[in-house]
């Protein structure tokens, strides 16, 4: 079997809801799971006490941040070279899952910030590109509902999605490039991670478990647009016979 | 009871624990209802209208 045989929407349908159950049950699982480990197993940092136990949601919400937009920008870029409208669909269905998480990565990055740094809010480079990162999401959403015309609507995203990547690597590299408050990468370093698997452990579990969220509500809302789409398809030719 | 009060305190931090769990929580159950009800939404009104056309045909025959 071809990924041309996936690419068509009638086969996609009766995949996606078969990985979508095993992937909601797996997200169900492992964010227990990731929980459980986060608030008890795990243990309380020497410097920073109990409140490290924050970075098991914050940490896994940044990277989800970043991960839902490079997705979306490469689904972007397929969707305007290979004008694929499944890769339409795709960019479209995870822009409020990444807003969602950026949200979530702000916010709980403000709790931890409060009681370690003395401040909710630093306009530092990590920060601020972290915070930008959620307008894109927000005006790639604003474009999708300001035009009308589906098909426009869809390359005028795409174009956005495809500028706003730049703010990606800027994102990953702000804390070295420049003097944030924010600390540097201790997960995803070139050397290993620097961080004790005793915190690892349930910092990977949650990751996981946000992973399998998104595949899941990635599938619902991508089935939901096809979904949509054949009704349109179907009034319009309503309105033409 | 008192090592449920000393868990739920975070060695002083609870305040700044337990909001951020919460609202990770909220959002990301938030989000998982809204999408699975406009798919369950999207799925029956095209059943509905396929079923409607499908009478129209009938009907005309």
């Amino acid at each position: 079997m071809s990924m041309h045989y996936f690419a068509n929407p009638t086969h996609f349908t009766r995949l996606a809801g078969r990985i979508q159950q095993w992937a909601g049950g797996l997200a169900a699982g492992l964010l227990i799971a990731g929980l459980y480990l986060a608030l008890v197993v795990a243990p309380a940092d020497y410097q920073q006490g109990e409140t490290v136990r924050i970075m098991f949601v914050h940490v896994p919400s940044a990277w989800m941040a970043l991960f839902c937009y490079s997705f979306l920008a490469v689904a972007s870029a397929v969707a305007l070279i290979w004008k694929h409208p499944l890769a339409d669909m795709a960019a479209k269905a995870s822009a409020p899952i990444g807003a969602g998480f950026t949200f979530l990565a702000l916010v709980t990055g403000s709790l931890w910030g409060k009681p370690m740094w003395g401040t909710w809010w630093v306009w530092d480079a990590r920060l601020t590109s972290v915070l930008i990162l959620f307008f894109l999401y927000l005006g790639y959403m604003a474009l999708w509902q300001a035009i009308e015309d589906s098909q426009k609507a869809a390359k005028a995203a795409a174009v956005l999605a495809l500028v706003g990547a730049v703010n990606v690597p800027i994102i990953k590299f702000s804390v070295d490039w420049w003097n944030t408050l924010h600390q540097p990468a201790s997960v995803l370093r070139m050397d290993g991670p620097a961080i004790h698997p005793s915190m690892l452990w349930p910092l990977l579990v949650m990751a996981l478990a946000f992973k399998a969220y998104f595949v899941t509500l990635l599938l619902a809302r991508m089935r939901m647009e096809l979904n949509l789409r054949r009704i349109r398809a179907l009034r319009l030719a309503d309105r033409t016979s | 009871m008192e090592r449920i009060v000393e868990f739920m305190a975070m060695g002083g931090y609870g305040t700044y624990v337990w909001p951020a769990f919460g609202v990770v929580l909220a959002v990301m159950a938030l989000l998982w209802f809204a999408s699975m009800r406009g798919w369950r939404k999207s799925e029956l009104d095209l059943r509905a209208l396929r079923e409607s056309r499908r009478q129209e045909e009938i009907a005309k025959e």
